[in-house]
């Protein structure tokens, strides 16, 4: 059997004792588009960060391409939700891009002519040329995160782990970007996207993990899609506010 | 042009000639960074913080520069262990630390009565900069444009996303403490110059000034470089022949670059800004 992209056994995650996560297990194979769904404070975007050891687990055991994350990082690509970025950063958007080269440059080496022209044709394939000069600022937010997928293509990953990455971005943007990650996964690369609404769930993603806190349901995007599922997975949240008395 | 004639003449005017000059560079280049990272306050922080640490140093009768380094390196380690352990917010956390440390290190000065001049090292005296604090700044100097050149990369994507380069394994913790060893050898290099105090002023008004003058990276560090050079020179000038504190003549000279640059720079500049947008008005009545 081929190696899982993915392998997450019980993984744990608090925030200074508050439980963020817990007895997470699953597996992704190589090839997946994967949307991580769940209502607000399910602990979406933890299990991304948490799945790449960005942040500290308190228990579990994480496998990315059959090796522990820190032996391929190199080949993991990360696209940050839009308002962790400081849009007025003085760079420009094939500068940005060129920044998906850096992982597979050695220390102190510069990218040169071949990483430039690696990351134009990066920028090309997501319609991006036109605005290579521009500061990352100018652009619309549709236009941003188009940019970060090609910063993202631009490093040859395996895995592509993109944060919210529809939010605040226009209809034809969304369009490019799904097309270009169910290509990523024609070439059996592995993606890995944190998603907010359901309803188009059913067309971008092969697989789907439903999370509320603990995993709810991994698998087939109509497995995982079912009414009762879905309720279960959301119904936390209800009595949850009932609670607060909202 | 008495200065010139002066800078030819007096061997205590060239020095300081120097000095200034190296320090207005280093200041931007590290200046770009702190301030894109938004870490004003924090390069405030660690200028005040090296406090401490030069008193010893004297105490110990080491040279400065590595008491200084070490409490600046201290502090900044303690306040990201404050501001990380607890819900205590960094800008709070780094309130709290640097003024202890300052505090501390007045009370050591004043414990020496040595003949280490309070006054000096918090205002600095650029025309008393001895040839052994000269050859200190260039040393400084070297190493922190050579350590930027190296690791530009690093500097550049943790400044800009440091979720990617933690994601494909930067050292990202590391780096930031890094850049505050850097920071606190640049606060030490410009101790003669501007003194503790204003030391903050040099690292981030000429990194401001060139923030607003173009949208890319190395620019602005050459820019801020620039900026930080003709107002050391200007500051020099004016300090000599009015018989001003160099510390204070060169961060007014700073601040008046700042002040034209807020105006008139040509795409982020006030004034320009304004014309566009009644340009804009107008074209649409």
């Amino acid at each position: 059997m081929e190696k899982a992209a993915i392998s997450i056994n019980d993984l744990h995650v608090s925030y200074y004792g508050n439980e963020a996560l817990k007895g997470v297990s699953l597996s992704v194979q190589p090839g997946n588009l994967v949307g991580i769904i769940g209502p607000n404070g399910a602990g979406k975007s933890t299990l991304l960060k948490a799945m790449l050891n960005l942040l500290p687990k308190d228990k579990g055991d994480i496998k990315v391409l059959g090796k522990t994350v820190k032996e391929v990082r190199k080949k993991i690509a990360y696209v940050p939700q839009r308002n962790d970025i400081d849009w007025d950063f003085p760079i420009t958007v094939l500068d940005a891009v060129l920044l998906g080269t850096y992982p597979n440059l050695q220390l102190f080496r510069r990218p040169k002519k071949k990483e430039k022209e690696w990351a134009l044709e990066c920028l090309q394939r997501v319609g991006m040329e036109a605005f290579k000069k521009r500061q990352i600022g100018e652009l619309s937010g549709g236009q941003q995160q188009r940019v970060f997928l090609a910063r993202a293509l631009a490093q040859k990953a395996e895995l592509f782990c993109l944060d919210e990455p529809f939010v605040g971005v226009d209809a034809s943007s969304e369009e490019t970007i799904v097309t270009i990650l169910k290509e990523l996964c024609m070439q059996g690369k592995t993606v890995i996207v944190v998603h907010h609404d359901l309803s188009k769930a059913n067309d971008y993603f092969s697989q789907l993990i439903l999370l509320n806190k603990e995993l709810i349901s991994f698998g087939g995007v109509n497995e995982v899609i079912q009414s009762d599922i879905i309720e279960r997975a959301y119904k936390g949240q209800f009595a949850f506010m009932k609670e607060m008395g909202v | 042009m008495a200065f010139i004639e002066a800078i030819m003449q007096y061997g205590f005017l060239q020095k300081a000639l120097l000095t200034s000059i190296m320090v207005g560079i280093i200041c931007g280049v590290i200046g770009c960074f702190i301030i894109l990272r938004g870490m004003a306050l924090m390069g405030d922080a660690i200028s005040h913080a090296v406090l401490p640490g030069v008193a010893i140093s004297y105490m110990l009768g080491i040279n400065f520069f590595f008491g200084a380094v070490f409490s600046g390196v201290v502090t900044a380690i303690a306040i990201g262990f404050v501001s990380q352990n607890s819900r205590i917010k960094h800008d709070t956390s780094i309130g709290i630390m640097f003024t202890a440390a300052f505090a501390a290190g007045i009370i050591i000065i004043t414990l020496l009565k040595s003949s280490t001049d309070l006054y000096h090292i918090l205002f600095g005296n650029v025309l008393a900069v001895r040839s052994s604090d000269m050859w200190i700044t260039l040393a400084i100097g070297i190493v922190v444009l050579a350590a930027v050149y190296l690791f530009y990369k690093e500097l550049l994507i943790t400044s800009f996303d440091e979720t990617m380069g933690a994601a494909y394994g930067l050292p990202v913790r590391l780096i930031h403490y890094f850049l505050m060893t850097l920071l606190t050898m640049v606060t030490v290099a410009s101790l003669q110059t501007v003194g503790i105090v204003l030391v903050v002023a040099m690292l981030i008004t000429p990194a401001a000034a060139a923030y607003l003058l173009t949208d890319r990276l190395w620019i602005m560090i050459f820019l801020a470089s620039g900026i930080g050079v003709i107002s050391s020179i200007a500051g020099l000038y004016f300090s000599f022949t009015y018989n001003l504190a160099s510390g204070a003549t060169i961060v007014i000279s700073a601040t008046a670059i700042f002040v034209l640059v807020f105006l008139f720079s040509p795409k982020h500049g006030l004034i320009w800004r304004m014309l566009r947008v009644k340009k804009k008005r107008a074209s649409l009545i």
